[in-house]
C-alpha cells in the first residue's frame, strides 16, 4: 500500500479551504485529455479519514505543472504543490518510472538530466571567450541551465543570448563546466531529498563565488531559484538576485543599452511560458522587447498571458509521456499560432521551444510557422 | 495624595477570563494593602448587578469617595460604573479602570507574572485615582436637522423618514442624479416589480417633501463638531455651503466588482462577455420588448449618471445586440467569496465576502432570458445558491421549473470559438471538465466598496472593516451605529445587501439618528482639555493640530482658550504645547506620573518626572 498520512497532508497545505468549486480542473489543461482532476483530488484526501492511497494513482504524473490550478482558486488553495508532494510520497517509496530514475540519476551523478558528461557543459561556448564568474569581475552571472547548456537547438538560443547582451556592452561570466543543475525537474519529479542536497550544494557554491545577481535562458531555473531556493532552509541562504534574460533585454532596451539597428519584419506571436507568466507574472517583459524591434508586428493569440496554454513540457514532464500520449497540447499550441495568423511562434523557454517546435513538424506546418526564441529574434534585429 | 482619598477596589473575575490566568484573591490582597485603600474586594462579573452593588453598598457604608475597577478595557464597561457610582452619590469621573483581561489574563499564560502585572496595574490605577478631580459634564442644545451623505434608495429612504418625523434633512449626492444603482436596474427579485416604478415613487416624495433639501452634484469637503452639532461643508462647482447638522447618515452605497480583474474570463475582451449590471441595464433600457436587445459592456461605470448621459459615454465600449441566441450561460461569484482578487490593489484579501444579491440577481435575469428567449438554452454555473431571504427560494424553485439548467462548478476560463465563446468549467457533481458553447456569458459581478471609502472614512473619522466597507459600532447589538457618536450608516456602503435589506437599515439608521434630535440635549464628556494662562503664550501650534477646532486664541487675553464642547480629549494639544501649558483632564502630569512612578517602581512623582525630562 502506497499511503499517505492524509489529515496530516490536507492540513498542512490547506486543503480544507477547497470549496470543491472545480475551477482548477476547469481549467486544467490535463483535464480534458486524462484522468487528472485536482479537485476530485483534493476531495479524495480531505474525505479519506487518515489514509489515502496513492496506489494506481498515474495520472499524478500527467501535471506539467503549469499553475492554472491554483492562479484560478478563489481560497488560494495549491493543488500542484499538493500533486508535487503526492509524487514525492510515491518516491520515496522508491516506486520510480524508469525513465524519471534516469533523470535523476543522471542529475546526481553529471548535474543534468540528460545524461551527458559534466566535461562537455562548456562546450557551445568554446569559441565565444566567455568572461569566467568571478575571475574577471563580472558584474551578473549568466547561468545557462542544462538544455541550453547541450541540447544543439538550446544552444542556438545561448549562443544568440550572448550576441544580444555582448551588443549591449553587458559585463557577466559564466561557471562553464564547474555550472551545475538547478534541480527544478528534481524537485517537479518529487525526488525532495536529491532536491535540497542540491539546494545546499548550488547555494554555498553561489555564496562562496558571491554572487550578487544572476539571469538565466530557462524560465525554469530562474523561478527554482528565485522562489524554491529561498524557501528551503539549508545551510547557507540564497541571497543573490535572480532574473530571467527578458527582464534585463527589456532593461537594457528601456535604458537605450541594447539597440536594434537591424529588423525583423514578421508577424510574431507569442507564447508565454508557464514558469514565466503564470508563476512568476513576467508578462510585460518579454512583450516589450518583441516591440522595440524595427518591422516587428505582435500579435496576440486568444489564449495569452495569464490564460497561455502550456505546451506540456514542465512538471518532469519532458522526461515522461504521461497516461495519454496522444495529441499534446503543444500541437494545439501551434494551431492556435496558425489561426492568429503569425508566422513566427516566438517563445522565451528552452522547453517550450523544443516541444513547440516538435509539434509544428508533427502539424507538417514548417513552410508556415516557425519557432524561434525571443534571443534569437533580438540577434537578428541588432 | 489627596488628603480625604479612601479608594475602593474591585478585582472582576469575569468568568473564567480573568481568573483562570491571574491570581485574583492574591491581586485582592495586594490592593488592600496599597496606600489609600479603605477595601479591596473580588468578584465573579463586577459588572453584573450585584457587582454594581457591591460597589454603591462600600460606597455608603465606608464613606470611600474614589473607586479602582480591575477587569476589562475601559471601552467596554466604564460607562457602566461610571453610572454605577455617580447612582451612589459619587462623582462619575472619581472612577480609574485597571485594564487586567485584554492587556493582562488574555495575552499571557498563567503564572506568576501574570498577577504580578496585574497588580501592577491595579497600583497605578490606585495611585492615579487618588489624584482625580471630579468634573462636570455638560449639556448641550443640538441641532435637530440631518445630512445624508448619498441619494440612492437608502439615502433617499433616510431622508423621507427624518422628515417624515418632522426634522430637516439634506441630502446630498455627489452624481446629477438621485436614484443610484437602483434607479438603472429592470426588476426587482423576488417580485419582479419594475424598479425603475420603486425609485420613482420615492424620488417624488423627496422631491416635493418641504422639510428635505436635496443637493445634487454637490460634494462632501469637511466635517467638523460632534452629535448634535456638525458641520458639514459641502462644494457644489466652486460654491461652498456649510450644512449644521444634529446627525449624519452615510449612505454612499458600492460599486460592482471589475471583471477585468479576472483577465481569464475575458470580460472587455469578448464582446459575448457582459456582466449582470451591464445585462441589467440593456432590459432597463429598452423601450419595448419587441427591441432588440442590445448589451453594452462596462455600462455599470457610468455610476449614477443617466440612461442618456450613459450611453455617449460608452461608445467606445463594446455591445453585442442579441438575437435568437441558442445558448446563455449565467456566471456566479465573480469577485465574491475570492480572495485571490484584493480591493485596492493592496492584496489583502478584500474579496472573501459573499455580495448576498448576485444568486438571486442571476435567478431573475435567467427567468427574464426564459421568457424573452424561449428557445435558448440557459445554463447557470454556481459554487452554492444561497437563497435566504423571504421568498428567495420559491423563486429560485421555479427558475428551476422555467426550464433553467444550474449546473454545479464555477467556470475556470473563458476561450474564443468562432463567433460564439467556450466556457470551460468542470461540472464538479459529474466530476468531469465541461466545455460549454454560449452566445452570451453574463457575469454575475459582486459589491464592492467604493473607491472614495477611505476619504469619506477620513472624513468623518469612521473605521473600516477589512474588506473595505465602512464598520458598524458592533455586529450584533449597534448594526447601524459607528464608533463616532451621530453618525450612523445605511444601505451597502456598510455591506453588500439588496433593496430590501438596504430599506431596513436606511430606517433603522433615521430612528437610531432622531435618538438624539428628539431628546433634544446631548451629554458632552467633561474630560477635555485645559489652558494654563500663566504658561501660555499664544503661540497656537495646539490650535495647528487640533482636528475639532476646539482651541482658538481669545482675542485680549492673548491666550488660547479651549471649547470645551468641541474638545474630545484626545490630547494631541496637550503633547504638542512647547510650555507643558495645556493638559487634559483625567490624564494631567500629575495624574500620569502617578501612573508611571507606580509602574516603574520609581520612588515618587519627582524622580518620573526627571526621567521623562532627560528623555
Amino acid at each position: 500500500m502506497l499511503q499517505i498520512e492524509s489529515r496530516q497532508f490536507a492540513v498542512e497545505r490547506g486543503l480544507f479551504a477547497c470549496i470543491q468549486c472545480g475551477k482548477c480542473t476547469g481549467g486544467c489543461p490535463m483535464a480534458m485529455k486524462t484522468r487528472l482532476n485536482p479537485r476530485d483530488l483534493i476531495y479524495r484526501v480531505l474525505v479519506s479519514g487518515n489514509g489515502f492511497n496513492l496506489e494506481g494513482r498515474e495520472e499524478l504524473w500527467d501535471c506539467t505543472t503549469c499553475l492554472t490550478c491554483y492562479s484560478r482558486c478563489p481560497k488560494q488553495v495549491n493543488p500542484m504543490e499538493a500533486i508535487l508532494a503526492m509524487r514525492g510520497a510515491i518516491v520515496e517509496k522508491g516506486k520510480i518510472h524508469p525513465n524519471v530514475k534516469t533523470a535523476l540519476e543522471s542529475t546526481f551523478r553529471n548535474g543534468n538530466p540528460l545524461k551527458m558528461p559534466r566535461s562537455d557543459r562548456a562546450e557551445w561556448a568554446k569559441e565565444l571567450q566567455l568572461k569566467a564568474f568571478p575571475d574577471g569581475g563580472a558584474e551578473y552571472l549568466f547561468y545557462i541551465g542544462c538544455t541550453p547548456s547541450y541540447d544543439p537547438r538550446g544552444q542556438k538560443v545561448a549562443r544568440a543570448l550572448v550576441r544580444v547582451l555582448g551588443s549591449a556592452g553587458l559585463d557577466f561570466g559564466i561557471l562553464g563546466n564547474d555550472e551545475n543543475c538547478c534541480a527544478s525537474e528534481v524537485r517537479r519529479l518529487g525526488e525532495a531529498g536529491l532536491f535540497e542536497a542540491m539546494v545546499e550544494e548550488n547555494t554555498a557554491a553561489f555564496t562562496e563565488l558571491g554572487v550578487e545577481k544572476m539571469f538565466t535562458v530557462s524560465p525554469h531555473c530562474f523561478n527554482v531559484f528565485k522562489n524554491d531556493y529561498q524557501k528551503l532552509e539549508v545551510g547557507a541562504k540564497f541571497s543573490a538576485q535572480v532574473q530571467h534574460y527578458t527582464q534585463v533585454l527589456a532593461d537594457l532596451t528601456r535604458d537605450g543599452r541594447l539597440k536594434f539597428n537591424g529588423s525583423f519584419e514578421q508577424k510574431v506571436t507569442y507564447h508565454d511560458p508557464c514558469y514565466l507568466g503564470r508563476h512568476n507574472g513576467i508578462f510585460d517583459e518579454p512583450r516589450a522587447i518583441l516591440q522595440g524591434i524595427p518591422g516587428l508586428e505582435l500579435i496576440e493569440m486568444d489564449r495569452s498571458r495569464e490564460k497561455s496554454l502550456c505546451c506540456e513540457g514542465g512538471g518532469g514532464r519532458m522526461f515522461l509521456e504521461g497516461t495519454n500520449p496522444g495529441t499534446r497540447l503543444a500541437q494545439q499550441r501551434v494551431q492556435e499560432a496558425l489561426d492568429s495568423g503569425a508566422t513566427i511562434l516566438a517563445t522565451a523557454c528552452p522547453f517550450c521551444l523544443l516541444t513547440l517546435e516538435e509539434a509544428v513538424k508533427h502539424l507538417n506546418a514548417e513552410e508556415k510557422l516557425r519557432v524561434l526564441d525571443i534571443a534569437e529574434i533580438a540577434e537578428r534585429a541588432l | 495624595m489627596t488628603n480625604a482619598a479612601r479608594v475602593g477596589v474591585y478585582i472582576c473575575h469575569c468568568g473564567i477570563n480573568i481568573a483562570a490566568t491571574v491570581d485574583v484573591p492574591a491581586v485582592t490582597e495586594y490592593a488592600a494593602r496599597l496606600p489609600g485603600v479603605v477595601v479591596a474586594r473580588n468578584y465573579a462579573y463586577m459588572c453584573s448587578d450585584p457587582g454594581q452593588a457591591m460597589i454603591q453598598k462600600d460606597i455608603a457604608e465606608h464613606n470611600l469617595n474614589r473607586i479602582v475597577v480591575a477587569s476589562c478595557s475601559p471601552r467596554m464597561h466604564e460607562p457602566t460604573f461610571r453610572a454605577a457610582i455617580a447612582e451612589a452619590g459619587l462623582n462619575p469621573y472619581c472612577l480609574e479602570m485597571a485594564n487586567i483581561r485584554e492587556q493582562c489574563s488574555w495575552v499571557h499564560p498563567v503564572g506568576y507574572p501574570t498577577t504580578w502585572k496585574s497588580m501592577q496595574l491595579v497600583e497605578a490605577a490606585v495611585a492615579k485615582v487618588t489624584r482625580l478631580e471630579p468634573l462636570q459634564t455638560r449639556q448641550v442644545s443640538i441641532t435637530p436637522t440631518a445630512v445624508i451623505l448619498g441619494g440612492g434608495i437608502a439615502g433617499m429612504q433616510a431622508a423621507l423618514d427624518l422628515a417624515d418625523a418632522g426634522f430637516h434633512a439634506t441630502l446630498v449626492e455627489r452624481e446629477s442624479n438621485l436614484g443610484g444603482h437602483a434607479a438603472r436596474f429592470y426588476r426587482t427579485f423576488p417580485t419582479q416589480e419594475l424598479a425603475g416604478v420603486l425609485v420613482q415613487d420615492l424620488l417624488e416624495r423627496v422631491n416635493q417633501h418641504p422639510r428635505i433639501r436635496v443637493m445634487i452634484e454637490t460634494e462632501v469637503t469637511d466635517v467638523s463638531g460632534y452629535v448634535g452639532n456638525f458641520r458639514v461643508k459641502v462644494r457644489r462647482n466652486e460654491e461652498f455651503t456649510e450644512i449644521p447638522a444634529g446627525a449624519i447618515i452615510v449612505a454612499t452605497g458600492f460599486e460592482t466588482f471589475d471583471p477585468h480583474l479576472k483577465p481569464e474570463l475575458g470580460y472587455g475582451r469578448y464582446p459575448q462577455v457582459v456582466t449582470t449590471m451591464d445585462f441589467e441595464h440593456a432590459f432597463a433600457g429598452r423601450e419595448d420588448s419587441k427591441q432588440p436587445l442590445v448589451v453594452h459592456e462596462g455600462s455599470q461605470q457610468g455610476g449614477n449618471a443617466s440612461l442618456a448621459e450613459a450611453n455617449d459615454t460608452r461608445m467606445d465600449h463594446q455591445r453585442i445586440q442579441i438575437e435568437n441566441p441558442k445558448s446563455i450561460v449565467f456566471i456566479q461569484c465573480v469577485g465574491s467569496r475570492d480572495q485571490s482578487v484584493g480591493c485596492g490593489g493592496n492584496g489583502s484579501s478584500a474579496h472573501s465576502y459573499c455580495s448576498r444579491v448576485c444568486c438571486m440577481v442571476t435567478a431573475k435575469q435567467a427567468r427574464l432570458v426564459r421568457e424573452t428567449f424561449p428557445d435558448a438554452r440557459v445554463t447557470v454555473f454556481y459554487m452554492d445558491v444561497r437563497a435566504f431571504g423571504k421568498g428567495f427560494e420559491e423563486f429560485y424553485d421555479q427558475a428551476r421549473q422555467d426550464g433553467i439548467l444550474y449546473r454545479r462548478g464555477n467556470p475556470s476560463e473563458i476561450i474564443k470559438r468562432g463567433n460564439s465563446v467556450l466556457v470551460r468549467a468542470e461540472d464538479t457533481l459529474l466530476g468531469e471538465p465541461v466545455e460549454v458553447e454560449a452566445d452570451l456569458v453574463v457575469l454575475a459581478v459582486g459589491m464592492r466598496p467604493r473607491p472614495d471609502s477611505e476619504a469619506v472614512a477620513q472624513l468623518l473619522k469612521l473605521s473600516r472593516s477589512s474588506d473595505g466597507f465602512f464598520m458598524e459600532a458592533h455586529p450584533k447589538l449597534r448594526p447601524v451605529d459607528t464608533s463616532m457618536a451621530g453618525v450612523f450608516l445605511a444601505g451597502c456602503c456598510q455591506a453588500p445587501k439588496d433593496i430590501a435589506d438596504s430599506i431596513s437599515q436606511a430606517r433603522a439608521a433615521a430612528s437610531a439618528a432622531m435618538i438624539p434630535l428628539m431628546r433634544g440635549q446631548v451629554q458632552v464628556d467633561a474630560a477635555t482639555s485645559f489652558i494654563d494662562e500663566e504658561l501660555c503664550s499664544g503661540c497656537g501650534q495646539c490650535a495647528e493640530i487640533c482636528n475639532f477646532s476646539a482651541l482658538s486664541l481669545h482675542p485680549l487675553r492673548g491666550k488660547m482658550t479651549v471649547n470645551a464642547v468641541l474638545c474630545q480629549g484626545c490630547g494631541s494639544c496637550a503633547a504638542t504645547c512647547p510650555s507643558k501649558a495645556i493638559m487634559v483632564h483625567q490624564f494631567t502630569l500629575d495624574q500620569v506620573l502617578a501612573q508611571m512612578a507606580a509602574l516603574s517602581g520609581w520612588d515618587d512623582v519627582s524622580v518620573a518626572l526627571e526621567k521623562v525630562e532627560t528623555v
